[in-house]
């Protein structure tokens, strides 16, 4: 199965990690791919660490444990920086993508040594943006597409348009802003 | 062709229930299964089903509100986990007991205590001797199958006995992954009509159900049962055979994974076979012969087969996902040993009891314990056949 790739997401509770980490699995799903998303469940509350995982390959998927050496990782929230070990089994040719607003010598520092690809996003900035609320999840699904190439932008777009209709069918005023979210946030996750 | 998708566990218990459409669901929630009822709900409520949905206040009332379902003529489904269907204990045999084919989903969960909401197999191995027909499931795809084939199985005229198809919560439960669906019209030909032959609401026959049962007859009843289960084999499968007519996929009483040539075997249930099917590969790029038999059939228990496709082994590791806390051997253990020892299959044999309480299974275990296997064939010794797995420090 040398074609799958690994995803790991580290958020906060009422983050949205889960639902990102569902959002792209459908996505690729609907690429024809075999697709795993699934949380940790641990103490649910608001703002406690969590993880959440992805698996995404051309061929059936039958592993079913918890992914210790992803591909990419995925830090919704940089304050986790100091608290999990982000990094941990995290592939050196591998990246990991981080919602932050500190620069390349800050995060560099904060992750203790990792030598591989460092992907950074303000999601914060984004998030207000487009949608006037703060739901760092929406970036952060783009910014893994764009930096695992798990699919084209186009491909990506097009497909979120149809989830986006089909999960906020009760308040579609919404769809426009979550576009816009994904489309910047396409453009704005940067190489550190 | 069947419909691609993507589903979660329990998701796909719910479609199979909302593609049977039974007289009535009864069901109180529980993690991991809660999302059964709760979707299934929701099928009530769009009127996408015709179900009669009770809405209990125990799990003891929702097994309760089964058997008088069924009892009365109809088809009854409920879900649960652990320590619902620990509630349920006293109408689990009752269900059994009256040979009423009853549909349970049951979502393994670590029975407490202390409280645990994460996988392992003690709700369903507490279970094992209740009369009920257990199905086992890997992956999504096997728990809806395995739904939607159980009520051919249970309400065959030489079977009548309730029927619970386990998954793993939370590990299958609760993630996403590809299915395939059969098309509504395609389920409710393959499942049909249920004609009960003797039922409460038949006023043409009117009988009792559960009446006192002392010396002169209990002992009659429960071989009746006990000849159901063995007769279970037979039918169970006739159904898997006519299910991979339909859709191309085979259910056997167990699966055999690179057994061909396997000199290294695991026997295990539920979704460590699939991690167990990676470990292999990667072992077998390595010329390493290691094999799997995965038991789906679990009650009734396939032992002679087993038994024989054990025959060509060095060294056997059966997985036990509960403790059974005796001093001895895990549950599926105690059932392969035995069955070999009877049908003279004599292959050095331990046990890992492992994953209690949703620790973790990897590849990287399951890879250690083909190691340690390599161990047993190459001397011939088991050591300590009470082992376990991804347990931390010494015992």
């Amino acid at each position: 199965m040398s074609n799958l790739i690994e995803i790991r997401w580290h958020g906060r509770g009422g983050q949205g990690a889960k639902t990102a980490s569902l959002l792209l699995a459908d996505a690729a799903f609907n690429t024809g791919k075999y697709i795993q998303g699934f949380p940790e469940y641990g103490p649910e509350r608001m703002g406690a660490p969590i993880t959440a995982y992805n698996r995404i390959s051309d061929t059936p998927i039958t592993v079913h444990s918890n992914i210790y050496e992803p591909d990419y990782v995925v830090v919704v929230d940089d304050t986790l920086l100091d608290c999990v070990d982000v990094t941990s089994g995290l592939k050196p040719e591998g990246a990991i993508i981080i919602n932050t607003t500190k620069n390349g010598d800050e995060l560099r520092a904060a992750l203790k040594g990792y030598e591989g690809n460092v992907y950074k996003i303000d999601a914060r900035k984004v998030s207000m943006e487009t949608l006037g609320k703060y739901f760092p999840n929406t970036p952060m699904l783009a910014a893994v597409v764009k930096v695992s190439g798990i699919m084209s932008d186009e491909a990506f777009l097009e497909d979120m348009i149809g989830s986006f209709k089909h999960k906020f069918a009760k308040k579609p005023e919404v769809i426009d802003g979550n576009m816009k979210a994904l489309e910047m946030a396409l453009q704005e996750v940067t190489k550190v | 062709m069947g419909i691609r998708e993507r589903l979660s566990g329990n998701e796909a218990a719910a479609i199979a229930m909302k593609q049977i459409n039974p007289d009535v669901v009864a069901a109180f929630p529980i993690t991991p299964s809660t999302e059964i009822p709760q979707y299934f709900s929701s099928f009530v409520s769009n009127g996408q089903v015709d179900t009669e949905f009770v809405a209990v206040e125990s799990e003891h009332s929702a097994m309760s509100a089964c058997i008088g379902a069924q009892a009365a003529g109809g088809r009854a489904m409920t879900a649960t986990s652990a320590n619902g269907l620990s509630l349920m204990w006293e109408m689990v045999y009752i269900a059994s007991s009256l040979r009423l084919p009853i549909v349970m989903s049951l979502v393994n969960r670590a029975v407490s205590g202390p409280l645990n909401i994460h996988n392992d197999h003690s709700d369903a191995m507490g279970a094992r001797d209740s009369g009920w027909i257990m199905l086992f499931s890997e992956n999504n795809q096997e728990a809806y199958d395995n739904l939607l084939m159980a009520h051919r199985i249970a309400e065959h005229k030489d079977v009548l006995l309730p029927l619970m198809v386990c998954q793993d919560g939370f590990i299958t439960s609760h993630s996403i992954e590809n299915i395939e669906l059969l098309e509504d019209d395609k389920v409710k030909e393959f499942v049909g009509k249920y004609n009960p032959e003797h039922y409460l609401l038949n006023d043409k026959e009117p009988i009792a159900v559960g009446p006192l049962d002392l010396q002169a007859y209990l002992f009659e009843h429960k071989a009746q049962q006990a000849i159901a289960m063995r007769n279970a084999k037979k039918v169970i499968a006739e159904v898997s055979a006519d299910f991979e007519k339909l859709t191309g996929r085979k259910y056997e009483f167990f699966e055999r994974y690179q057994m061909d040539d396997a000199e290294l075997v695991i026997v295990c249930m539920n979704s460590t076979a699939g991690t167990a099917k990676a470990a292999i590969d990667e072992l077998r790029a390595q010329g390493v012969k290691a094999g799997l038999i995965k038991v789906r059939m679990f009650r009734p228990f396939p032992s002679e087969e087993i038994a024989e496709a054990l025959k060509g082994a060095k060294a056997i590791a059966v997985l036990d996902k509960a403790d059974s806390l005796n001093g001895a051997g895990g549950a599926l253990f105690e059932d392969v040993v035995s069955g070999m020892y009877v049908n003279k299959t004599h292959v050095p044999t331990v046990n890992y009891v492992y994953g209690i309480g949703g620790r973790d299974t990897t590849v990287k275990d399951i890879q250690k314990v083909y190691k340690d296997l390599e161990e047993v064939a190459a001397t011939g010794e088991v050591g300590n056949p009470y082992r376990y797995l991804g347990l931390r420090g010494e015992i």
